[in-house]
């Protein structure tokens, strides 16, 4: 005790109590950050528990059959989202193949030492770019450049293989393929990007012990680098699916808002984000409850991809420990 | 002594801000979206003219401009379709219902080689309700003498979204064709056939743009976007059998082919029965409280709905809206009045 104010009063020394002032800023940061987390929690659920109440009446009145009917029509008073529920599962899992591809593909290239450092990053900076792009430019673009250039291939798998059912009917403009490669395209950066930070993390002397048992440099990036970085890379598809399973804009503009459940790839489908964006202005009440269970559904979906994610993450980093 | 300092201050300020609220009265309107560029130019020029008076008018699409009227959340409100019966009951203050300005149904078509094309009654209905799915159907060629007509799908553009224009469309369609009435209705959302053909955009640049884009492709649009993206329009067959181009002088015509004489607060004019009349036109009406409680308001929005029924429809016209006939314009003063 004497000893330890001995040392306060003398200059100079590195050891102190903290101050009345600091263990005050102390404790004011440390309750800013519960209430922000807090509130973080609460926001979520009032989001919830709005959404969910707005919901039940058409919830009871339309029970589960919503979830199997794929019609609209407010006049008469038919709702269902099977077809919505279809095409945002379609739609995100093939744009998610395509993104998941070359994204990984693009982190690998950037990240091992493929380019020189400097014209990594410009590489980098020009994907990043990618995501900053408003969603109606990449309708527009949709519109008028995917489509038509689409359109001549479209027709000639349609012509040739129309046996196959992703082929099965002919593409007059606006549909599922455009919108798949659309949705690729916004999502990538997505999945380029976090794939990129999780092989840039894998500390340096793995690789070096790699090509120390003499692997190839394939073999180093097969078998060594893409399972140490599977943890951070499969987080990246997770997160692309999640922005692929909400994106509204783009995809409403390009994807032909078509209540219909089919295999092709050229046949005007729909989302469950688009249903919400276009009906949702000129609703009805009873339409309005509808669309609210709708999104519910969309809000479900997003929660069991996420968490679904989690669980997979956590199982593949297990493996990879062992 | 502070005190009476500080009580001198909110007098002055209190005084203040009532005499600035006694030149400027601000009024607020949402709903419809198809007549909002006239509504935006009306309530602009309208604010120039009169200085202490503004008035906004929101684009938020006519569902939900009914919902903000109910709720009195607005001063008025513009709707392409009519209210149900439950919802003009729960309008605190009564209603007033005054038609505005009217617009046309267009059926714009993407055929690169053809200049003219004539979709008779009996048709273009059909169309919509897929049961004819190719250009060189023999109905439409025997309508189209002269003209070759490819061997290609046609493509439906519909709109994606809820709209006025998809319940004029489906109102007008479902009046000349049975089948149409019956199998998807009218509404400002419906169900349509569910055929790979039938594509959806949202809005009315949307459905422009997939038109444009599309080869063999045919949208409904408001006559405004046709016109200003030089998009050639079908001629579509009236009730007496003629074929008619588009024109805001054929919509004046439909429309003074309208019964305004009796109670009804929305009147339709489904199937026009003049010889010059283009078939699918309707009105579109603006809603305001018999009482609206705050009575600087009331009378800024009576001047202003009397100056848009006089030198407003002069800029209509400009816009590629229809002006209104006589007889709509007479009922319209004698309703002013009742906006208290």
């Amino acid at each position: 005790m004497r000893s330890s104010d001995k040392g306060a009063d003398k200059a100079g020394v590195i050891t102190r109590p903290p101050s009345a002032g600091e263990l005050l800023a102390n404790r004011v940061f440390r309750g800013a950050a519960y209430g922000v987390g807090a509130a973080t929690l609460l926001l979520l659920a009032f989001i919830i528990v709005v959404i969910g109440g707005e919901a039940l009446p058409a919830m009871v009145r339309e029970g589960f059959g919503f979830l199997g009917r794929a019609v609209w029509s407010p006049g008469r008073g038919e709702f269902g989202i099977a077809a919505e529920i279809w095409g945002t599962l379609y739609s995100s899992i093939l744009a998610l193949i395509i993104a998941g591809v070359f994204g990984v593909a693009i982190a690998i290239f950037l990240t091992q030492d493929f380019l020189p450092g400097k014209v990594a990053v410009v590489f980098r900076t020009i994907i990043e770019m990618l995501a900053a792009i408003p969603s109606v430019v990449y309708g527009l673009w949709g519109i008028f450049v995917v489509i038509p250039a689409i359109r001549p291939t479209a027709n000639w798998l349609h012509d040739s293989f129309g046996w196959f059912p992703p082929f099965s009917t002919s593409m007059g403009g606006p549909g599922l393929a455009p919108a798949v490669i659309v949705l690729a395209i916004m999502v990538l950066p997505t999945v380029a990007a976090i794939s990129q930070d999780a092989l840039r993390l894998i500390p340096y002397k793995v690789k070096e012990a790699a090509y120390g048992m003499g692997t190839t440099r394939w073999e180093a990036i097969v078998k060594v680098m893409l399972p140490t970085a599977s943890g951070g890379i499969f987080a990246s598809l997770v997160l692309g699916f999640g922005r692929a399973l909400g994106e509204t804009m783009a995809l409403a503009m390009i994807i032909g808002n078509a209540n219909q459940i089919s295999w092709s790839l050229f046949a005007p489908a729909n989302t469950l984000a688009a249903l919400l964006a276009s009906t949702f202005p000129e609703a009805g009440d009873i339409e309005r409850g509808a669309l609210m269970y709708a999104a519910v559904v969309l809000l479900a979906l997003t929660l069991v991809v996420n968490m679904l994610g989690v669980l997979v993450m956590q199982f593949t980093s297990r493996q990879t420990v062992n | 002594m502070l005190f009476r300092f500080a009580a001198a201050a909110a007098l002055i300020f209190a005084g203040a801000a009532s005499s600035l609220s006694a030149q400027s009265v601000r009024v607020n309107g949402a709903g419809a979206s198809f007549p909002f560029p006239l509504y935006a130019t009306w309530t602009q020029a309208f604010s120039q003219q009169n200085s202490g008076v503004r008035i906004d008018y929101q684009s938020t699409g006519s569902g939900a401009g009914i919902r903000a009227f109910i709720d009195r959340t607005v001063d008025f409100a513009g709707s392409d379709a009519e209210m149900t019966q439950e919802q003009m009951d729960s309008v605190e203050g009564g209603l007033v219902v005054i038609p505005a300005t009217a617009g046309k149904v267009v059926l714009a078509y993407n055929l690169p080689d053809v200049g003219e094309l004539r979709l008779p009654r009996s048709v273009y209905p059909e169309i919509f309700r897929g049961a004819i799915t190719r250009w060189n159907d023999e109905r439409i060629v025997a309508a189209n003498p002269g003209v070759t007509l490819p061997d290609m799908q046609i493509t439906v553009v519909r709109r994606s979204d809820g709209a006025g224009t998809n319940f004029i469309f489906t109102n007008h369609l479902s009046a000349i064709d049975e089948a149409f009435a019956s199998e998807i209705g009218v509404g400002t959302t419906v169900q349509w056939p569910n055929l790979a053909n039938f594509v959806g955009a949202p809005r009315n640049d949307g459905v422009m743009a997939t038109t444009m884009q599309t080869p063999g492709a045919l949208g409904y649009v408001e006559y405004g976007f046709a016109r200003m993206s030089n998009t050639p329009m079908a001629m579509l067959e009236n009730a007496s059998g003629e074929f008619i181009l588009p024109s805001n002088d054929a919509g004046t015509l439909a429309l003074s082919s309208g019964d305004f004489s009796g109670d009804e607060l929305f009147v339709y004019v489904t199937d026009p029965s003049d010889p010059g009349a283009y078939p699918i036109t309707s009105m579109t009406w603006m809603l305001f409280y018999r009482n609206h409680g705050d009575p600087q308001v009331a009378e800024a929005l009576r001047n202003f709905v009397t100056w848009a029924m006089d030198d407003g429809q002069a800029m209509a016209a400009e816009l590629n809206y229809v002006p209104l006939p006589d007889a709509v314009k007479e009922s319209n003063r004698a309703k002013i009045a009742e906006i208290q």
